[in-house]
């Protein structure tokens, strides 16, 4: 049952985060939404396009139809590896944290560092590393006889960004589910030595039902950090070899940065986006429903 | 939670025996330990190029400096645009970071304390723009600190992070408000304390946990963000990526240089998580656990 008082009076404290964050999201928005429904000759002459470029992109005959699909084939098979590897290790992890004393704060400050890294720093990490010629993972596994090389094979460049992501970013779901595992109280583990249950049912029976919140956010971060990943990847592969690692933000600043195709990369933004939102809408219902089903 | 702690308290004394650390800390102590390892040595590799000349760096591979030297990190003390990239990512992320968690607070309030006309689908909206991906945001970006003369300023990177972290600063600060009893907010009112002065002088210091975490996530999304930054600024406002980029020239990699730098940007990050250790883990599950 929610007690809070009605009072519509609140509004004036939302005013503020509502004016820094509408202009920095609708005002920009709009230009998008302009630029996806015309086209131009050049001259700052617009004419109306109507749903051209929507049909141009959703359509996987037309160049950027083929260039969107696989762009997005590619990046929800990168967020589904990251997430198949991330979820478990850092519930793993977690679980490996020490519960006292003064090697918890260590152990959290050095598994946290990595979070701290600028994007462009820790691509540059990866690729020092991953170098066959001055790097320590590239020489060693030439060394290992392993046909290794990011810049020609997209195994190669595909396992790195995959490893880059795990190591970049396993560290927040590990302390995600730290908080979660601190907030069961002793009681419970208690009673579970009392019915003499062992290690895995403790972990499936008490301390995973107790992770289930923690989990689903740190699940949907996971998930749209890797649907958005630019900068590591760029840094790394630049895209390549070929199209291999280009994922869809990497496309997407190539064709409205690079190639400066506005009606496309518009069109291409704004469908992008609604995916993002329909994710994140699916998210907040489920939230909100499991919250009342908590509180009922 | 009152029926766990009837249950715990007369089985307290047996409580520390019970720890299943105290049995087997080998397996749990390894398993850490071989986890540090996997994020330290890619750093490490860094650490140590970067104390290498480029001749060193190009003749083959060794695990450690043989010629140890500091000139990469005396290139960029000596070199004033690097300093001046350092004071320019740090003031961007600073004002966004003041900026977010103080236009963050009220909302925060509102959206923990009261029911509104709309509450619900506001929230879901701030939340969106947590997830938007910045990819898309880049061209318009461009366009808009063009078209307001704050293209290639601080401001334009200060303001444009603030469309993600002002949502998380609010998320966050919801769930740590939420924690704190509505009772202390009536018992203020019944004691002539005006809102103001109570938000102030109560309710400010009763949440500065939550504060902390707020800034703290903040400083990390604003630091690590690159590619608006970069996008947003050309020579004045040049961020550390934006100085790091120049060390790919056509003569090659300069790799001692960009590993020199790659490690200063380790360094403030490393100071932050230093001073926020005891509530990381708390703010990591936005307060929500």
């Amino acid at each position: 049952m929610d007690t809070r008082a009605f009072a519509n009076r609140a509004w004036l404290f939302v005013v503020p985060v509502m004016i820094v964050v509408l202009f920095s999201s609708l005002t920009p928005m709009m230009t998008v939404v302009n630029y996806s429904f015309q086209d131009t000759m050049g001259q700052n002459n617009f004419f109306w396009n109507g749903v051209g470029w929507f049909q141009n992109l959703l359509d996987p005959t037309t160049a950027v139809g083929q260039r969107f699909q696989g762009s997005l084939l590619r990046n929800l098979l990168f967020s589904a590896v990251v997430l198949a590897i991330e979820v478990p290790l850092g519930i793993a992890v977690s679980l490996c944290i020490p519960k006292s004393g003064w090697r918890v704060g260590a152990a959290l400050v050095l598994i946290a560092l990595p979070l701290l890294i600028p994007y462009n720093v820790v691509g540059v990490i990866w690729q020092l590393f991953s170098r066959t010629d001055i790097g320590l993972l590239g020489v060693g596994l030439t060394a290992a006889g392993v046909p290794f090389n990011v810049t020609q094979d997209a195994a190669s460049a595909w396992f790195v960004i995959i490893v880059m992501d795990v190591w970049h970013w396993t560290s927040m779901l590990a302390l995600l589910c730290y908080a979660g595992l601190k907030a069961i109280p002793d009681a419970y583990y208690q009673a579970a030595r009392i019915d003499g249950a062992n290690r895995w049912s403790v972990f499936r029976n008490i301390e995973l039902p107790k992770l289930r919140k923690v989990l689903v956010i740190g699940m949907l971060l996971r998930f749209m950090g890797s649907f958005m990943i630019y900068t590591e990847p760029f840094t790394v592969t630049g895209g390549g070899p070929g199209e291999a690692t280009s994922f869809l933000s990497i496309d997407l600043v190539k064709m409205a940065l690079g190639q400066v195709d506005l009606g496309n990369a518009a069109a291409y933004s704004l469908v992008y986006n609604l995916i993002t939102l329909t994710v994140c809408w699916v998210f907040f219902t489920y939230t909100t429903h499991a919250d009342q089903k908590d509180a009922a | 939670m009152s029926s766990s702690s009837v249950l715990s308290a007369p089985l307290g004394a047996a409580s520390a025996a019970a720890a299943p650390t105290a049995r087997r800390p080998s397996g749990t102590t390894v398993g850490i330990a071989l986890y540090v390892l996997f994020l330290f040595v890619p750093i490490y590799w860094l650490v140590n190029v970067s104390f290498k000349t480029n001749t060193d760096i190009l003749s083959g591979l060794s695990l450690w400096p043989q010629h140890p030297t500091l000139d990469n990190y005396r290139r960029i003390f000596v070199d004033p645009e690097w300093h001046a990239s350092f004071v320019n990512s740090i003031l961007y992320v600073g004002i966004n970071t003041i900026v977010s968690v103080a236009v963050a607070l009220p909302a925060a309030y509102a959206f923990s304390r009261y029911r509104f006309v709309g509450d619900k689908p506001l929230f879901f909206w701030l939340l969106s723009n947590l997830m938007a991906p910045p990819a898309v945001y880049a061209m318009p970006f461009f366009n808009l600190y063009s078209a307001t003369g704050l293209f290639d300023s601080i401001w334009a990177v200060a303001l444009a992070h603030c469309l993600f972290n002002v949502p998380l600063a609010v998320w966050i600060l919801e769930g740590f408000i939420s924690g704190v009893p509505r009772e202390i907010d009536e018992t203020a009112a019944i004691d002539g304390y005006s809102f103001p002065r109570f938000f102030v002088k109560i309710f400010l210091p009763l949440i500065a946990n939550g504060i902390g975490v707020a800034a703290f996530f903040c400083f990390m999304f604003s630091w690590v963000e690159q590619l608006l930054a970069t996008t947003l600024t050309t020579v004045d406002a040049k961020p550390i990526a934006g100085m790091m980029s120049r060390a790919y020239s056509a003569a090659g990699l300069d790799w001692g240089l960009l590993a020199a730098a790659g490690v200063l940007t380790m360094i403030p990050g490393a100071i932050v998580i230093w001073f926020v250790r005891n509530h990381i883990a708390k703010g990591f599950a936005l307060g929500r656990v």
